[in-house]
C-alpha cells in the first residue's frame, strides 16, 4: 500500500470513530460552528466534532503542525477532503481566523504571535471579525482614520469600524489602525485588539433583507498592547491587500455554492409558471434568459477550473482573484433577478403564509446578494485593479 | 489537464503563430481583396500550410495526415483567426475531410483522404438554403433513378463553394424539411452537368457562394454514409466546424482587444493619454474578462471533441454562442475606441469586425445555439 493510501485507511477509520452521526446530515444556519468564547451548541455533537477535528490539527489541515494546524501535504489534505465528503460530514469550525487572518498572520507575524493565535483559531477558541471599512473609507480603504497613538508600552486606539461581521458575537478584532498621519498608504498599520477591553462597542446594522450579520464598532480610547501589532509598523497596508485576496476569493466562489443548488429548479418553476411547448419553457424570452444565465455560469465555472489547472502548472492567470470576485458577484445577482422573473410574485413574499420557507429564502438571499459586489472591494474597485495590474492601463 | 497545453501542443501553436504572422499576415487579405483575386486565398499559401501538415491535422498517419486531432486544429485555427488568414482549412481540412471521415466508406476514405491531406482536392459543405443555419430545415431532394441519384434545389453561403474540386451535399432521400430522419450526403465533383455556383462577395472579402442543383444526376457510390441517416455524424461534424471556428474567433477578438489596449496607451486627448480615463478603463476590465472566459469555453469545447466527451454538442454550443456574442461586444468596442481611425480601412480593426459577423453567422449564430443549449438542458 502507498503512503496516501495507508492515509486513507487511517483517515477513514478514524472519521468513523470521531465523527458523530448528526454531523452527517445537512447544518442547519443555527448550527453553524463558529467557535469562540460564547459559543453556543445547539446540537453538542458540533462541539464535539470541532475538539476531534481540533486535536489533530484539522479544522486547519495544511496549517504547520508546530502551531498546532494538521501538517498534512497538498496530496493527504486532498485524501482527507474527499473522506469528509464522502460522509458528508459539515465543517468542523468556520470561522474568518481560518479563512483571512490565520494565512495572514502565517505569512507575517512573530514567532510568538503565531504560537499564540494560531493555535487558538485552529481550535475555534477565539472567534475573529474584521475592521477594515470605516464610514468615510469603503472603496477608499487606504484613507481609514482610526488612530492608533504610540503611548509608550501600548497603543491608544480612537475611531470607529463598520461593516465588521458579527462583530457583536465576536471575540478579538484585526484592525487596520492608522499610525502616521502624513502618508496614506505607508501610514496604517496591522493591530489585533481583545474585543472584552474596555472602550470597544459593537452595534449591529439592520440590512434591506432584514437580517444583520454586520456590525458598526466604536473604538474609544482603547489600551491595546503593543505585542500586538502584527508587522512592521507602517506596513499594514501590505497585510491589508493579501487578506482581501483571501476574502476576495471566498465571496466570488459564493454563486457557485448554495446559490448554485437552487439553479437546478429554475427550469422547473418556469415550466410550471409560463406552461409547456413539448419540452420546451413556453415563454421564448423566459426560455431565452434561463440559458444565457446557465451558460454564464457554465463558462465561469469553467474559468475558475482554467486557473486553478493553471495555477497548478505554474502559469498565473494574472489578478485572477479580482476578476473572479467582479464576474462570479455579478453573475449571482443576476440569478437572483432572473429567479424573480420566473418566479414572479412568489418571490417577493416577506414573511407568514402565503409563502414557503424556500420562496421566502429568495427573496431574502436576493436582497443580500446586492452586498455581494461592495463588499470585499465594489465592482468598480475590481475593474480598476484589472486596468491598472494586469492590463497596464496608466494612472492620471 | 484539459485547461492546459502539452509541450507538443505548445510546439505546435508556436509553429502556427510564426507562420501566420510572417507568412500570412493581415496584409495578405487586402491584397486578395484589392487584386479582385478569383481564388479568394492564395495558392502559395495554400502549399505551405500543407507543407506544416495543417491540412492533414486531423487525418490519420496512414491516411497521409498528422493524426494531431482536434485540440491540434483548434490551436492552428486560433492562429489564423489573428490574422484573418484566409486559406481552404475550414472548408477542407476540417468539415470536408472530417465529414469523409465520420461517414465514408473504407474506399472512400482511402481514395480521397489521401489528396486532401496533400492539398491537392478542396472540398466544401453544403447545408444551409436559408438565411440563418438550421441543418434539420433540408428541402433539396435527391431521388433514385435507376442506379443513380438525382439531386434537384438550392443551397446557400457555402464557404470555398467556388473554389472546391468536390462538393458534399446534404439532400433529403425522404422525410420533409425539420425531420432528422431522410437526410443523406453526397460527394458531387463540382464540374458536374447541372451544378451551377455562383460566388458571392461578402462583407469579410471571404469566399462564399450560392449553388442550384439542376436534374444533376450521380452515381450511387456518391453517397457519403448510410441512406436516410447521415444526420448523426453530420452534427458531429457540424459542432466540430462550431468548435474550430470558435477558436478562429479567439484569436480575432484577441488581436482586437490587444491592439485597442495599445491605442489606449498611445492616444492623447485633453493632454492626456486616453487609457487614464476610467471610462475606458472599466470597458477594457470588461473586455479582459470576456476574453478570459472565451478561452475558458473554446479549450473545454476543444477538449470535450479530443477526450470524445458525451457533452460535445453542449461544449460546442456554448462556445459559438459565447464567442458570437463576444466578438460582437469587443470588435464595436474595438472601432468606437479607436475614434474616427476605427473607421478607416486604413487600419485593421474594422477587418475583425466585418470577419467577427459572418463567423457569427456560420454553422449557427448565437440565437441558434442558446436555444440549441436549452434544448439540450431539456427546457
Amino acid at each position: 500500500m502507498s503512503d496516501l493510501e495507508t492515509f486513507r485507511a487511517e483517515t477513514r477509520a478514524w472519521l468513523d470513530k470521531n465523527c458523530p452521526d448528526s454531523i452527517r446530515t445537512p447544518m442547519p444556519e443555527r448550527e453553524m460552528p463558529w467557535g469562540g468564547r460564547n459559543a453556543k451548541y445547539p446540537n453538542p455533537d458540533t462541539k464535539i466534532w470541532m475538539d476531534n477535528m481540533a486535536s489533530r490539527g484539522w479544522t486547519a489541515p495544511t496549517w504547520p503542525a508546530e502551531y498546532g494546524g494538521g501538517g498534512l501535504s497538498k496530496e493527504e489534505n486532498k485524501v482527507l477532503q474527499e473522506e469528509l465528503a464522502r460522509i458528508k460530514a459539515r465543517p468542523a469550525l468556520t470561522s474568518f481566523g481560518l479563512w483571512m487572518l490565520g494565512p495572514a498572520l502565517l505569512e507575517f507575524a512573530s514567532e510568538e504571535q503565531k504560537k499564540k493565535y494560531i493555535g487558538e483559531i485552529v481550535r475555534g477558541e477565539i472567534r475573529w471579525c474584521q475592521g477594515y471599512s470605516e464610514p468615510g473609507a469603503g472603496s477608499d480603504l487606504a484613507g481609514l482614520q482610526t488612530k492608533a497613538e504610540d503611548k509608550g508600552d501600548h497603543y491608544l486606539v480612537n475611531g470607529q469600524k463598520v461593516w465588521t461581521s458579527y462583530a457583536d458575537q465576536c471575540d478579538w478584532i484585526f484592525c487596520l489602525v492608522r499610525t502616521d498621519n502624513s502618508v496614506k498608504h505607508d501610514g496604517i498599520s496591522f493591530l489585533l485588539i481583545d474585543m472584552d477591553d474596555p472602550g470597544v462597542e459593537a452595534r449591529p446594522i439592520k440590512l434591506i433583507s432584514g437580517s444583520s450579520p454586520f456590525c458598526e464598532t466604536f473604538l474609544t480610547d482603547v489600551k491595546v498592547p503593543k505585542e500586538n501589532l502584527v508587522g512592521e509598523l507602517n506596513k499594514g497596508w501590505t497585510i491589508a491587500k493579501r487578506l482581501l485576496e483571501h476574502e476576495r476569493s471566498m465571496i466570488s466562489g459564493m454563486g457557485m455554492g448554495a446559490g448554485a443548488a437552487s439553479m437546478g429548479g429554475m427550469e422547473a418553476v418556469a415550466k410550471e409558471n409560463f406552461g409547456t411547448d413539448g419540452e420546451r419553457i413556453a415563454d421564448p424570452s423566459i426560455r431565452s434568459a434561463i440559458a444565457d444565465h446557465k451558460m454564464d455560469q457554465q463558462a465561469f465555472g469553467l474559468t475558475m477550473k482554467r486557473a486553478s489547472e493553471q495555477a497548478k502548472a505554474g502559469q498565473g492567470m494574472g489578478a485572477a482573484a479580482s476578476m473572479f470576485k467582479y464576474y462570479g458577484t455579478e453573475v449571482n445577482k443576476r440569478r437572483f433577478e432572473l429567479l424573480l422573473d420566473v418566479m414572479g410574485t412568489q418571490a417577493l413574499g416577506w414573511e407568514g403564509e402565503g409563502f414557503d420557507s424556500k420562496e421566502l429564502a429568495v427573496t431574502r438571499s436576493w436582497l443580500r446578494s446586492k452586498g455581494n459586489s461592495i463588499e470585499g472591494g465594489t465592482s468598480e474597485v475590481q475593474l480598476n485593479v484589472i486596468a491598472k495590474r494586469v492590463l497596464g492601463l496608466p494612472t492620471a | 489537464m484539459a485547461f492546459v497545453l502539452s509541450e507538443e501542443q505548445t510546439m505546435l501553436r508556436d509553429m502556427a503563430k510564426q507562420f501566420f504572422s510572417e507568412q500570412v499576415p493581415v496584409t495578405n487579405l487586402r491584397k486578395l481583396r484589392d487584386d479582385e483575386s478569383d481564388d479568394g486565398f492564395d495558392r502559395d499559401v495554400w502549399k505551405q500550410i500543407v507543407e506544416l501538415g495543417f491540412a492533414g491535422i486531423l487525418i490519420p498517419e496512414d491516411l497521409g495526415g498528422t493524426g494531431f486531432g482536434p485540440m491540434g486544429i483548434g490551436i492552428v485555427m486560433q492562429e489564423a483567426g489573428r490574422t484573418l488568414a484566409a486559406s481552404p482549412l475550414y472548408s477542407t481540412a476540417i468539415l470536408g475531410a472530417g465529414m469523409i471521415m465520420a461517414a465514408g466508406s473504407e474506399s472512400q476514405k482511402k481514395d480521397l483522404l489521401p489528396q486532401v491531406a496533400a492539398g491537392e482536392l478542396l472540398l466544401a459543405l453544403a447545408i444551409d438554403e436559408a438565411n440563418h443555419h438550421n441543418p434539420l430545415n433540408i428541402a433539396m431532394t435527391a431521388t433514385k433513378d435507376g442506379g443513380d441519384f438525382v439531386l434537384n434545389g438550392e443551397k446557400r453561403f457555402v464557404i470555398d463553394g467556388h473554389t472546391a474540386d468536390k462538393l458534399i451535399v446534404a439532400a433529403r432521400t425522404s422525410g420533409t424539411s425539420g425531420d432528422a430522419q431522410g437526410i443523406s450526403t453526397f460527394l458531387v465533383d463540382a464540374d458536374t452537368a447541372g451544378v451551377s455556383i455562383t460566388r458571392t462577395l461578402m462583407v469579410d472579402t471571404r469566399n462564399a457562394a450560392n449553388i442550384a442543383f439542376d436534374n444533376v444526376k450521380i452515381p450511387a457510390v456518391a453517397l457519403l454514409g448510410g441512406l436516410d441517416a447521415a444526420y448523426p455524424e453530420l452534427e458531429n461534424v457540424l459542432d466540430m466546424g462550431r468548435v474550430c471556428l470558435s477558436a478562429e474567433m479567439l484569436g480575432g477578438i484577441e488581436t482586437v482587444f490587444d491592439t485597442t489596449l495599445t491605442y489606449l496607451k498611445e492616444r492623447k486627448q485633453f493632454d492626456a493619454i486616453i487609457g487614464t480615463f476610467q471610462a475606458l478603463q472599466h470597458r477594457a476590465a470588461e473586455m479582459f474578462c470576456e476574453v478570459e472566459i472565451c478561452q475558458s469555453v473554446v479549450l473545454d469545447a476543444l477538449s470535450a471533441l479530443e477526450e470524445r466527451r458525451n457533452d460535445i454538442p453542449r461544449a460546442a454550443s456554448l462556445a459559438k454562442a459565447r464567442l458570437s456574442e463576444a466578438s460582437r461586444l469587443i470588435t464595436n468596442e474595438g472601432v468606437q475606441m479607436h475614434g474616427g481611425i476605427g473607421m478607416t480601412d486604413a487600419v485593421d480593426v474594422g477587418l475583425f469586425l466585418k470577419r467577427a459577423r459572418v463567423q457569427a453567422q456560420m454553422l449557427g449564430d448565437a440565437n441558434f445555439h442558446r436555444s440549441r443549449y436549452a434544448d439540450l438542458g431539456g427546457y
